[in-house]
């Protein structure tokens, strides 16, 4: 999957700084994001890329490199 | 559209708040066999194995329908999420998180679910992993809340979902429960107005500081470490909230609550406890029976929201 394609939606889902979202990046610790926020998130992916990201994936999703490492596993 | 009591098979269209600490399998079944659907609380159970013992309680005294609240911050929630569908409880309604991995494994067991929720984002997601219904709860509750009101909560649910939806939160007196209705809940699930029933474990003292509460003596805590509670105000918040205001840390906030509903509800420590309560705590005046609650809060609420057609007729 396309790393700018993927830092557009969170940017765009989390409304927070584009040059914050690297890889290493903590959702919450470093782009504030709650749970309601991650959520979001997840539901944005699934309908740009037309997925279905498992209720169990969810908890691992905690750095901006989680979620591109799964993506890139489908 | 399906009623709250045709799809729990109760008399009432109410469930009862899953209220941690305080909805004991004892009053759990008090409240079904008043005619709503009681609900035994996780939240304050330490492992799964009390809380089968719970539901057993529970299943004990009353041959009505019951639920368990999963409190899902509890670390042994997946356990407990296995004995809910080991002992076939017939609802589970679920609090402070996404319950979307147990679905399955409850609805195989044949288990009811309503999940707690007060965004639509993560109603979607639930009506996706084919929950029964929804408890749409609005930020007048008391304990953990949401940031939105029942008002503009309940109706976006109820839109972004083709599930039957329960209003929560801000309802306890027959006014409330009519605009419930009217904005499309199938049904209503309280627990402040539960305190002060007689049959409400907790300590006289916890009663009667609700029943002296005005409308604006709830004030919420821990917002500044992304966990809201509800509670009535009292020493310890004020300490609470002036340390948040400071930028205290966790660490020193939680010093403050540690164990402090429990300290509210057992011992009766109104000044440095945490008694937990909705925006309603104004609104209690006196103890009653459970029984009578129901049948009131029911009455009034039909009966309001004729009143309320013919006015405007």
């Amino acid at each position: 999957m396309d790393f700018e394609k993927i830092k557009g939606i969170i940017v765009d889902t989390l409304a927070c700084d584009a040059e914050k979202v690297t890889m290493e990046a903590s959702l919450k610790d470093d782009l504030g994001a709650d749970s309601l926020d991650s959520m979001e998130l997840v539901m944005a992916l699934e309908e740009e890329f037309g997925i279905t990201i498992e209720e169990d994936k969810l908890a691992d999703f905690v750095t901006v490199g989680n979620i591109v490492e799964y993506l890139n596993t489908l | 559209m399906q009623k709250l009591n045709e799809i729990l098979g109760t008399e009432f269209p109410f469930i009862q708040g899953g209220m941690a600490n305080i909805a004991t399998a004892q009053f759990a079944a008090a409240c079904s066999n008043a005619g709503a659907l009681g609900v035994i609380a996780s939240g304050g159970i330490f492992s799964a194995e009390d809380l089968r013992t719970q539901i057993r309680v529970c299943r004990s005294l009353t041959d009505k329908a019951f639920g368990v609240n999963l409190m899902l911050m509890n670390p042994s929630t997946d356990e407990m999420a296995k004995v809910i569908a080991e002992e076939h409880v017939p609802v589970v309604t679920t609090g402070a998180g996404n319950p979307g991995k147990y679905i399955a494994m409850w609805k195989e067991a044949g288990v009811k679910v309503f999940p707690v929720v007060a965004a639509t984002v993560l109603a979607k997601r639930l009506e996706r992993a084919g929950v029964d219904g929804l408890i749409a709860e609005g930020t007048e509750s008391g304990g953990h809340v949401g940031e939105m009101t029942t008002m503009a909560l309940v109706p976006q649910v109820i839109d972004a979902v083709d599930i039957p939806v329960v209003a929560a939160g801000g309802i306890a007196d027959g006014r409330q429960l009519a605009a419930a209705f009217s904005l499309g809940a199938c049904g209503a699930q309280i627990g402040t107005c539960l305190l002060v029933s007689d049959e409400c474990p907790v300590h006289e003292n916890y009663k009667q500081a609700l029943i002296k509460a005005k409308d604006s003596d709830t004030v919420v805590t821990g917002r500044s470490i992304g966990g809201p509670v509800r509670i009535l105000k009292n020493r310890m918040t004020r300490e609470y909230l002036q340390l948040e205001k400071k930028g205290a840390s966790l660490e020193e906030l939680e010093k403050l609550t540690l164990g402090g509903l429990r300290r509210a509800v057992f011992d009766g420590d109104t000044e440095t406890g945490s008694v937990m309560a909705g925006q309603v705590a104004g609104m209690l005046k006196e103890e009653r029976p459970v029984r009578q609650i129901f049948e009131q809060l029911y009455a009034d609420g039909i009966r309001e929201l004729n009143a309320a057609a013919l006015r405007w007729n």
